[in-house]
């Protein structure tokens, strides 16, 4: 397979970027994305060129590293999927891809197509967490937790903390990762106590800073590689009110 | 030269860890915060520990080189993890955790920490509840529990197949929440050059800014690292891409002891290799061999047949046929070494890869017919999602392919009993240290291993450490300081300058991994050991002759992280051949085709191999130094598990 990229390059967080183009043939199909881009640093190596600096690191889909918006659609169009679970037996119909950062105003651009997303462990500094200490625990099955709400309470937690959320969204609102913490938390007993003070703070520190609001585009929902459910959102709100 | 004391306590095993603790030393709360710990590395050995270290009033100052610690590889763990809970009524207690380790890691580990651990087992899982980690339940509201290789109880606790990724968040929580305190200060995106140390204690690091590629020193009154393993080593491996062993051998380099470097565990159920730019393979956990059966066919000639095409009585179920009391939940090693022996004798399926195809059946048709796809999919959902993404092939239909791979390493640094290296104040916690696991780690051991450690052992033995000795002041003007930057400037400056750059890191790392594969990989032999040596050190002087880095050294340039981290793998693989050639044995998952029975399981030699081989850096070649091993509770035995 051939294909003819356009790939996002800026030096730093100061400089003008633009999109550069570049070649890459004979791909085999059960290359992944990034496998690819590896393969076109190679060549840049090869020619003595810096080469493309972009996030990734495990390669499985969990560690959330991995990043890109990909013609168009953050994590490619593939839904459920992180960038690194790409291959380009995917891309056989498309053999001209633009390849971008995550964009949003919070999450500034390092270098390339690697992006700032510090602002997501601020906000889990805030207030996303349960304030236990080591040594603290009672026993683990002191508290029963009913299957269906330890299930739901999984759903929400196994959100990766990639940003494609906030990169889709028009308002660049990170409300889907924030809301799957809290509502993580909320759902078992554990975290219950805290859940209102969590929601507060957490929030509070989402718009401090410089994330959107939610006003209901669910894109996020559409291209979240776990596929964390909107009404993550619904339920943080409730939960905010009452305080 | 260091008389390698582990200083275990002594007395009945049962209340070693207690006295031991009694006999550590505390430092009051109010005295906490005079005090300064440096903790490289943040998945979970390194989050737990910070978050524990900071609630008890210390400063800490974490560094990882991800953009944020919850991307360590910690994360990408699936199956589970193990605690002797019982709850399941099988009979499971501490003694059966710590005899099942013992046993399983091949009678070469220290039965003390070994006991300590399965004690320590039961308290995560308490710690991890109560910090919201969603563990699957019973429709009762209780744990749920499932079975995991060389154990016949079901001790294992997990979160769907992302149990490592639960666990991680907990901790990366409790973490945070001491960032908030002001306890912790985090340095995400920063990679430890060189370790410094000051009157022969370790005293800092030196630290490279990934992004602006600044270089700068940070000091402290301990160092602990939690850097993870080297099965990066091999290129192709299941660990992240970034993961790397430099810090580890940078204080190797500076005198603390690397044991049992050999001892890498190859994992069977890995999705197979493909082809030449593959930059990774993917593990499939081994809680599928609850539930799906292995097999191979049984005449060479269906090997390229649909495997739905071939008759059952044509099938060889090879683990259920040569271990059939364990059968497909042998440990690790044992089925590594079944499934390529299969397919050496040319009973491979799949891709073929320098004349052999590499792989065989995980089949899950028996279960589905029993049970259901519904219920294959609420336990394993998010490893078949991934299988089919990967492969393009749908294991619902069409049984997994699969082989091992590198995986884990259970060699690392040597520390005693405390987990402190043979560098006074420099400590190793998790992976990165050797202790634990002997020659074979067993499943759901390792997210184990990295919390006991985080949540409860460092915590003690680094303050009992810090009690202990009188710190004098340094700082950044200090000449060890200074002279620990400067070489790591000039070892950055050679990886940019090399005289003929020709080749990329990605070249010279598939050239060690593929040495190291072939010659030190799931089978050892003395003279391919004595040839890779010779290769490793070519390849050594080719490297530095021919490094390749484009871009700059002040900036953020991934291929200068990866130039340095294959500069110490090769280095690295240099020390695994020795070491698997000085061990002139088989044992757990070093496997020396010398020194194998008729049916080709390990043969152990206890009389002569019944220790633990530290090396000990010189400049004219490494040195071993023994640790002996006594085994006062668990008698060594031939490990069976037919």
């Amino acid at each position: 397979m051939n294909f003819t990229l356009h790939i996002w390059r800026q030096q730093n967080s100061q400089s003008k970027g633009s999109f550069q183009t570049y070649k890459v043939d004979n791909i085999d199909s059960d290359t992944s994305f990034l496998e690819m881009l590896d393969q076109l640093n190679e060549s840049l190596i090869a020619d003595g060129e810096d080469c493309i600096v972009f996030d990734h690191d495990c390669r499985e889909g969990i560690c959330g590293a991995c990043s890109l918006v990909i013609n168009g659609y953050p994590h490619g169009q593939k839904n459920a999927t992180s960038t690194c679970q790409l291959y380009m037996r995917d891309y056989s119909e498309q053999n001209e891809i633009w390849v971008e950062p995550f964009r949003a105003k919070s999450f500034g651009t390092i270098k390339d197509l690697s992006v700032y997303r510090d602002a997501f462990d601020r906000i889990i500094q805030a207030g996303g967490f349960i304030s236990s200490k080591t040594g603290s625990s009672p026993e683990a099955n002191t508290f029963p937790v009913n299957k269906s709400d330890a299930d739901s309470a999984f759903d929400s937690a196994t959100c990766i903390g990639c940003g494609a959320c906030v990169a889709v969204c028009p308002n660049s609102s990170a409300s889907l990762f924030v809301a799957a913490k809290i509502n993580h938390f909320d759902k078992l007993p554990q975290g219950k106590i805290e859940s209102h003070k969590r929601a507060k703070l957490m929030v509070d520190k989402m718009e401090e800073e410089g994330f959107g609001s939610c006003s209901n585009h669910r894109h996020c929902e559409a291209v979240c590689p776990q596929g964390i459910d909107l009404s993550n959102i619904t339920k943080m709100n409730s939960l905010i009110k009452p305080y | 030269m260091h008389n390698l004391n582990s200083k275990e306590p002594t007395g009945s095993i049962e209340g070693r860890w207690d006295k031991h603790q009694f006999d550590l030393k505390l430092i009051a709360p109010q005295n906490r915060e005079k005090y300064n710990i440096i903790v490289v590395g943040t998945g979970l050995a390194g989050a737990s520990l910070c978050a524990t270290l900071g609630e008890a009033g210390f400063n800490v100052k974490s560094f990882c080189y991800n953009d944020s610690p919850r991307r360590a590889h910690s994360i990408a763990a699936q199956g589970g993890i193990n605690a002797s809970k019982n709850y399941k009524n099988d009979g499971d207690s501490v003694w059966r955790l710590f005899y099942d380790t013992i046993k399983g890691g091949d009678f070469r580990s220290r039965e003390s920490n070994v006991y300590r651990l399965a004690q320590l087992s039961n308290n995560i899982i308490d710690q991890a509840v109560s910090q919201g980690v969603p563990f699957a339940r019973e429709y009762s509201g209780y744990l749920a529990n499932r079975s995991f290789g060389g154990a016949q109880v079901s001790r294992t606790f997990y979160a769907r197949g992302q149990t490592g990724q639960q666990l991680l968040l907990g901790s990366y929580s409790a973490m945070s929440k001491e960032v908030a305190s002001g306890r912790v200060k985090h340095y995400s995106r920063s990679e430890m050059l060189e370790l410094i140390i000051v009157k022969d204690k370790a005293r800092g690091i030196v630290v490279r800014d990934l992004v602006t590629g600044k270089i700068d020193s940070h000091t402290a009154d301990c160092v602990v690292l939690c850097t993870g393993g080297y099965s990066n080593v091999f290129y192709l491996s299941t660990n992240a891409k970034g993961c790397n062993t430099s810090a580890g051998w940078r204080a190797y380099k500076k005198g603390a002891m690397f044991a049992n470097p050999s001892f890498t565990q190859i994992h069977p159920t890995c999705i197979p290799p493909t082809g030449e730019n593959q930059s990774k393979l993917t593990l499939m956990s081994e809680s599928l061999r609850n539930d799906g059966r292995i097999w191979a066919p049984k005449n060479e000639k269906d090997c390229s047949k649909d495997p739905r095409e071939i008759k059952e009585e044509d099938r060889d179920y090879f683990l259920e046929r040569m271990y059939p009391s364990f059968a497909n939940l042998v440990p690790r090693d044992i089925a590594s070494r079944a499934v390529k022996s299969i397919c050496d004798n040319g009973r491979g399926v799949g891709t073929e890869i320098d004349g052999q195809k590499l792989g065989v059946y995980l089949d899950f048709s028996t279960i589905i017919d029993k049970d259901g796809e519904s219920k294959v999919k609420s336990s394993y959902g998010n490893l078949f999602d991934m299988y089919e993404s990967i492969t393009g092939e749908n294991p619902y239909k069409v049984p997994m392919k699969i082989y091992p791979a590198p995986h884990y390493t259970m060699g690392g640094l040597w520390v005693d009993y405390n987990l402190m290296t043979t560098i006074d104040g420099l400590f190793a916690t998790g992976e990165s240290n050797f202790s634990d696991h002997g020659s074979n780690r067993l499943g759901a051991s390792a997210l184990m291993q990295g919390l006991a450690d985080g949540y409860f052992i460092a915590p003690r033995t680094v303050i009992d450490y810090l009690a202990s000795v009188d710190f004098e002041t340094i700082d950044s003007t200090n000449p060890e300081v200074l002279s620990a930057v400067k070489s790591a400037e000039h070892r950055i400056s050679k990886l940019m300058n090399a005289p003929d750059p020709i080749h990329s890191p990605d070249y010279f790392h598939k050239k060690i991994g593929r040495i190291l594969w072939n010659c030190c990989g799931m089978s050892r032999e003395k003279d391919s050991l004595e040839r890779a040596i010779e290769e490793i050190k070519s390849l050594e002087l080719l490297f530095w002759k021919n490094i390749k880095v484009t871009g700059v050294d002040d900036d953020f340039n991934q291929t200068l992280e990866r130039a340095g981290r294959v500069a110490d793998f090769i280095e690295l693989g240099q020390l695994m051949c020795l070491d698997a050639l000085a061990r002139e044995e088989s044992c757990g998952a070093h496997s020396r085709v010398e020194y194998l029975s008729e049916s080709g399981e390990a043969k152990r030699d206890d009389k002569n191999y019944s220790h633990v081989s530290a090396w000990h850096y010189d400049e004219s070649g490494p040195t071993i130094i023994k640790e002996a091993l006594s085994f006062e509770y668990i008698k060594p035995s031939e490990r069976n598990y037919k």
